[in-house]
């Protein structure tokens, strides 16, 4: 994400606020999100009007702040100012609905620089980009490592700078010229791309998503571990818990899962980080980011603050509060940007397991199939046991496999002692 | 209460929990968790307010015979009195 439409401010100068507070409203790809207020004062004033769309990181508002508690008659009490900006959504490379971008934490490079980058098999890191603040550029790219002939576009110049002017992907072009090259008369043959077509919400957040992967995929060494849990002594004592429950405070073997995977990083805090430039970086609080499918597409990985604390109860009330909130487009701007994991569930689905991709800046991801009857060996018999199968990714530059089935492991005898959790 | 009203009602409910879904006509025998695309949570807060509505609490173990809106007005309906 690299800007935001401010859509509705919830104070005016003058109100109180305190750390916490909902101020604004802000549209962006990811849907709306509310910006929370991180100190405790006094609205000065409102730097940006409704409406304005600006660049993360611009200053919002102005908030004095009291540094000793409050007292009218105080003279030593002098404010501080303090000033909320635009929030940064999921930290990394986010594709805004206009088409420039921002690496948040890596190199300055256009996506078709990144594409080249990448079919060139050249790495971003370290290389000097000649461009406007050390932004990278096709030259910088395809300079070190020429492409390989039948890379390369053949094109006259003229064709070229029609195609350019004209929005139109040469690569796409077909050339009926000598050797299969492009010649203007085929340029403007081509299909001109539909200009200032409107993207949809679920195009942007499919973008997102897309640049998320990509850059995934393209800088994370991930490595997989995956583990088949015995689910029975889970899935009993929750039905024993759920039959003394009222239908208002209902668990679901999910919210189990979530926890049992925040406990398993008490001890494997490698797997609970975040990658900032060149190193990982532990978190000490543990914020599970829970994959949310939308219905009608889109997927959302919303955090769910110290997911290791408070009760079981209370955990899955904030979980039902933040999907509903995911699915209606209601998340708050930390949200979208502190998870140190996350955790991913296509069991309902059906799906035996499934291999997740980590999302950046995170080290780690864990999946989980579905939980089904299988076979199981106990105390030397063969019985029918509820058995899901659990994949961790993890980033290979952060931590190892031994640490990752570790983690497994760990993860496996939580969820056999559910009342602990 | 008829099953007309019983259909209403648990259509509300359903789509508080799932928005989405809107005026799509739903089959009373289409599986509601495949049709709609429902979760162990959808289907635990549709349950919730079907009790917050109707007063009937449905057990876990009983979710397999609310697993289409034919079966669940048909459950509903024997509960209600």
């Amino acid at each position: 994400m690299t800007a935001g439409t401010l859509a509705k401010w919830r104070v005016s100068p003058g109100d109180p606020v305190s750390q916490g507070d909902i101020i604004a409203e802000v549209e962006t790809d990811k849907g709306l999100i509310e910006v929370e207020v991180f100190e405790t004062g006094v609205v000065e004033s409102l730097l940006v009007e409704e409406g304005a769309k600006v660049p993360v990181g611009t200053p919002l508002a102005e908030i004095a702040t009291v540094s000793v508690p409050a007292s009218v008659s105080a003279p030593e009490s002098a404010p501080e100012s303090a000033s909320v900006s635009a929030p940064a959504s999921v930290p990394g490379r986010i594709i805004s609905a206009g088409s420039s971008e921002v690496d948040l934490d890596g190199p300055m490079a256009s996506p078709a620089v990144r594409r080249r980058a990448h079919e060139l098999d050249v790495s971003l890191q370290g290389m000097h980009g000649t461009g406007d603040h050390g932004r990278i550029t096709l030259d910088d790219v395809e300079g070190p490592a020429p492409p390989a002939p039948s890379d390369r576009v053949r094109i006259s110049p003229y064709a070229r700078r029609i195609a350019s002017e004209r929005g139109i992907d040469v690569r796409r072009v077909h050339g009926t010229g000598a050797g299969g090259a492009i010649r203007a008369s085929d340029v403007l043959s081509a299909k001109v791309p539909a200009p200032g077509k409107p993207v949809s919400a679920a195009e942007r957040m499919q973008r997102a998503i897309a640049a998320a992967m990509t850059r995934a995929n393209d800088e994370i060494p991930h490595y997989y571990v995956e583990h088949a849990i015995d689910m029975g002594n889970a899935l009993a004592w929750l039905r024993e818990v759920n039959a003394s429950l009222s239908v208002s405070e209902r668990l679901v073997s999910g919210v189990l899962v979530l926890r049992a995977v925040a406990r398993a990083l008490h001890k494997h805090k490698k797997l609970n980080a975040t990658w900032q430039g060149a190193e990982a970086v532990p978190s000490e609080e543990i914020h599970v980011g829970l994959a949310v499918s939308l219905r009608g597409g889109g997927l959302v990985a919303p955090a769910l603050r110290n997911t290791n604390e408070g009760s079981l109860s209370d955990l899955m009330a904030r979980m039902i509060d933040l999907v509903s909130r995911a699915r209606a487009g209601a998340l708050r701007s930390s949200e979208m940007t502190c998870a140190t994991i996350t955790l991913t569930a296509l069991g309902e689905r059906g799906v035996d397991s499934v291999t997740p991709i980590i999302f950046p800046p995170q080290v780690a991801i864990v999946g989980c199939g579905a939980t089904a009857e299988r076979p199981w060996v106990v105390d030397g018999q063969v019985v029918p046991r509820p058995v899901m199968h659990v994949t961790l990714g993890a980033d290979h530059r952060v931590s190892n496999g031994h640490q990752g089935a570790r983690f497994l492991s760990a993860l496996d005898r939580l969820l056999q002692d559910p009342e602990k959790l | 209460m008829t099953s007309d009203e019983i259909r209403t009602t648990l259509l509300t409910c359903l789509s508080d929990v799932a928005p989405e879904i809107g005026d799509e006509e739903i089959e009373d025998d289409a599986d509601l968790r495949d049709e709609l695309d429902l979760d162990s949570m959808d289907v635990l807060r549709w349950v919730q307010g079907i009790h917050k509505a109707l007063g009937v609490e449905i057990p876990e173990e009983d979710y397999g015979k609310i697993a289409t809106l034919g079966a669940a007005i048909d459950y509903v309906a024997a509960r209600i009195g």
